[in-house]
């Protein structure tokens, strides 16, 4: 049994890495192989990771981890513009920074369970967010969202050409430096920053995985399961949750201290409680609880998104044109709610879809569906492999 | 004192804003058991309705003046609303108090849009664990917000207060005190009594009514009033459209004050969630009066007094989840909240 469960945490991991480093050339068929969209896959795919260790281990449904996304960011964006550059420190400090945030966060708001704790994160992200917004305008430059400026001391690094911003690096190495290769057609763009999120990215995943196996994942697992037994048996469970949120909001922290080692500018609209509510989505519709889930859900939103929000009625049209012309006319006009600025509508419908049919995800979907298969046909081999995803959890 | 009263009365328009909202939000926990997410997306269709019906009674049609010209010297086209047309005086004077006559119009559209909630959506998630219910309303708060956004656009559409109650009221001079001191917008004291009816209607309602009374019961005790042999079902759906209505109108009201737009529901649905915790969930009356002392506090916070005192910055934003904070560290359970109200 212990010998099946490591020989499959064996196979998830280098599924893992295989995905990540070979996705220029997995994704570029999809028309999603470029360096923007495989970062964000990558940074979101850290965010819902972290998010899962809170959510789907403990139970404990938080609306504000986007505050601690932000707070990453303007401390990533703060040491570009005062001491270096080099990503290293930034991300260093985006970490550092929400891991204290969540902290007092984490302290006041894990005092109530259930509603009330998910009451409270949305307060307090949306507290953080009018914090970032108007009253701290001097910290994080209010409406125009905090950017790197000519000026700034950077006292670390060597005074750069007049008249240019640096961009973010890591030791002569840039973010933005694209090798593109040519592969039977395909066009494959090799980015250095998302090497940089996509390798956190397994390094994080595998802490998560760490996570989930130790006493301590455990130990959240029946906090989930039943905490009043817990607290009954004697147990203190404040220590375990508390430290499952700060983890967590370490993890939002250092995907918003990726992003802005992307495209370091820094804005109080990625503290939203939209934003929030998108890495909940993600988490639910890949499957809370799981540890492939999250990845998997971060990347189909994004991939989503991406292609539903470039769609405009001209692409619409060209679906339908072989129908006749008022159909035409028609289709388009009933599609168009739903995509291009209308991604929103979309992903509401999704949201409640999902957590409506589906509230395991898409991982208890592909498992009832092998375990279908695994009845259908009836034989042992198959029954199985019914059992193989459950690990995954 | 003058300034203190001034930023009192401020602080009571907003602060009845969040009282109804909290309390519909209230009555839906109190009886069903669900926080609702897209309950700010009620108070948002509400305020529609008031915009939607203030378009109908404006539909106009053109007709072209040949004694007036325009500045380019061609004959003037004059609009004129339909309502105008058939009902003379009478149809103007709907134009003029359009406000008014959108809660009438709001009522049965409140009533159905939370009715249809509850049964078609909400209904399926009692058994369902909370995070559940919180992520669909929730999903469904996105939807409802984008649906609107579709059919109004993205900016704030104004909609005027019948001119009888535009401009303001001196409150100072009925206090005694010398003129000029006090001015307050008559349509935010509107808006204050309007609330304070409301609540005191709902409240009566609780209280006087076997209806009001069974709803109590049930509250107290679900499964009891079940054993009873009552349809408690049926009588928390309806609790369910009350507060939609509650919320509705709320809306519908605050029109002339905010000009709605599509995310005014979730800008107020935070704070208000803010308020029922510090309230106590769970609690009509706390969910109220936490309306009312935190519209003043955050009027209060607004002062430029406060804002000097602490070295410039504007608190007003976030003096409400401040004070939620401290409340919670002190109070756990909140104002009034009582024991074993969602404790699991």
């Amino acid at each position: 049994m212990l010998n099946n469960i490591r020989n499959n945490d064996t196979v998830l991991m280098s599924l893992i890495v295989v995905m990540v480093l070979a996705a220029p050339l997995l994704l570029a068929p999809l028309g999603a192989g470029y360096p923007d969209l495989m970062q964000r896959f990558a940074i979101f795919g850290i965010f819902a990771v972290g998010f899962n260790i809170l959510f789907g281990l403990t139970g404990y449904l938080s609306f504000g981890h986007a505050a601690f996304l932000g707070v990453g960011s303007y401390s990533a964006v703060w040491m570009f513009k005062l001491l270096s550059m080099n990503i290293i420190p930034a991300i260093i400090l985006a970490v550092i920074i929400s891991g204290l945030f969540a902290l007092i966060i984490g302290y006041v708001s894990l005092r109530r369970s259930g509603i009330y704790f998910s009451i409270l994160t949305l307060a307090f992200a949306q507290m953080s967010f009018n914090l970032a917004y108007s009253v701290l305008t001097p910290i994080t430059a209010g409406e125009t969202g905090l950017q790197l400026a000519l000026d700034d001391p950077r006292i670390l690094d060597a005074p750069y050409e007049a008249g240019q911003l640096p961009t973010p690096g890591l030791f002569g190495l840039y973010m933005n430096d694209t090798w593109t290769v040519n592969f039977i057609g395909m066009e494959l763009q090799f980015n250095v920053g998302y090497y940089v999120c996509g390798l956190l990215l397994i390094a994080l995943f595998y802490v998560a995985l760490r996570i989930f196996r130790s006493p301590f994942g455990m130990m959240l697992r029946a906090i989930k399961t039943n905490q009043t037994r817990l607290n009954y048996t004697g147990v203190n469970t404040r220590p375990y949750t508390l430290a499952a949120f700060v983890i967590s909001g370490m993890y939002a922290g250092l995907a918003g201290g990726l992003m802005a080692s992307m495209d370091p500018l820094a804005g109080a609209e990625r503290m939203q409680w939209t934003a929030s509510g998108e890495v909940v989505l993600m988490v639910i519709l890949g499957g809370a609880g799981t540890l492939l889930g999250p990845v998997l859900g971060a990347g189909v939103i994004k991939y989503f998104e991406n292609i539903f929000s470039r769609m405009n009625d001209q692409v619409v049209e060209s679906w339908f044109l072989w129908m006749p012309e008022g159909l035409t006319e028609f289709m388009v006009a009933i599609v168009h709610p739903f995509v291009g600025k209308g991604w929103h509508l979309s992903l509401g419908l999704i949201f409640m879809a999902v957590v409506i049919f589906l509230p395991g995800g898409l991982i208890e979907g592909a498992n009832r569906i092998i375990g279908w298969i695994g009845r259908r046909f009836g034989s042992k081999k198959t029954d199985k492999s019914g059992e193989a995803p459950a690990p995954a959890e | 004192m003058e300034a203190v009263l001034l930023q009192f009365m401020n602080g009571l328009d907003k602060g009845s804003a969040y009282a109804l909202i909290a309390l519909g939000l209230t009555l839906i926990f109190g009886t069903l058991g669900v926080v609702n997410f897209a309950h700010g997306a009620l108070f948002m269709i509400g305020a529609f309705c008031a915009i939607v019906l203030n378009r109908i009674f404006s539909f106009s049609f053109e007709t072209i003046d040949p004694t007036r010209t325009d500045f380019l010297g061609n004959p003037m086209k004059v609009s004129t609303p339909y309502v105008e047309k058939w009902f003379g005086t009478f149809g103007t004077s709907l134009i003029e108090y359009s406000v008014l006559w959108s809660i009438i119009f709001a009522i049965p559209v409140m009533i159905a849009v939370g009715i249809a909630m509850e049964r078609g959506l909400i209904k399926y998630f009692y058994k369902r664990p909370h995070a559940d219910q919180i992520l669909v309303t929730f999903g469904l708060a996105i939807v409802l917000q984008e649906i609107i956004k579709q059919i109004f656009g993205a900016n704030p559409i104004p909609n005027p207060a019948p001119s009888s109650f535009v401009g303001s009221v001196d409150v100072g001079v009925w206090l005694g005190m010398a003129e000029f001191t006090v001015v307050y917008p008559m349509w935010r004291l509107v808006y204050f009594v309007f609330a304070l009816i409301v609540v005191g209607g709902v409240f009566a309602f609780l209280r006087y009514t076997t209806f009001g009374m069974v709803v109590r019961a049930g509250m107290a005790d679900r499964e009891t009033v079940g054993l009873l042999g009552i349809d408690i079902d049926k009588r928390f759906t309806a609790m369910f459209g009350l507060a939609a209505v509650i919320t509705g109108v709320a809306g519908v009201m605050y029109t002339p004050i905010l000009s709605p737009n599509y995310h005014m529901g979730m800008d107020f649905l935070v704070l208000c969630f803010v308020v029922v915790v510090v309230g106590g969930m769970g609690s009509l009356a706390g969910a109220v009066a936490a309306g009312f002392l935190l519209g003043i506090m955050q009027s209060f916070a607004a002062m430029s007094e406060v804002k000097d005192f602490l070295l410039g910055f504007s608190i007003d934003q976030v003096i409400i989840y401040l004070v939620a904070v401290v409340i919670l560290l002190t109070r756990p359970r909140g104002l009034m909240g009582r024991k074993g109200m969602m404790e699991e």
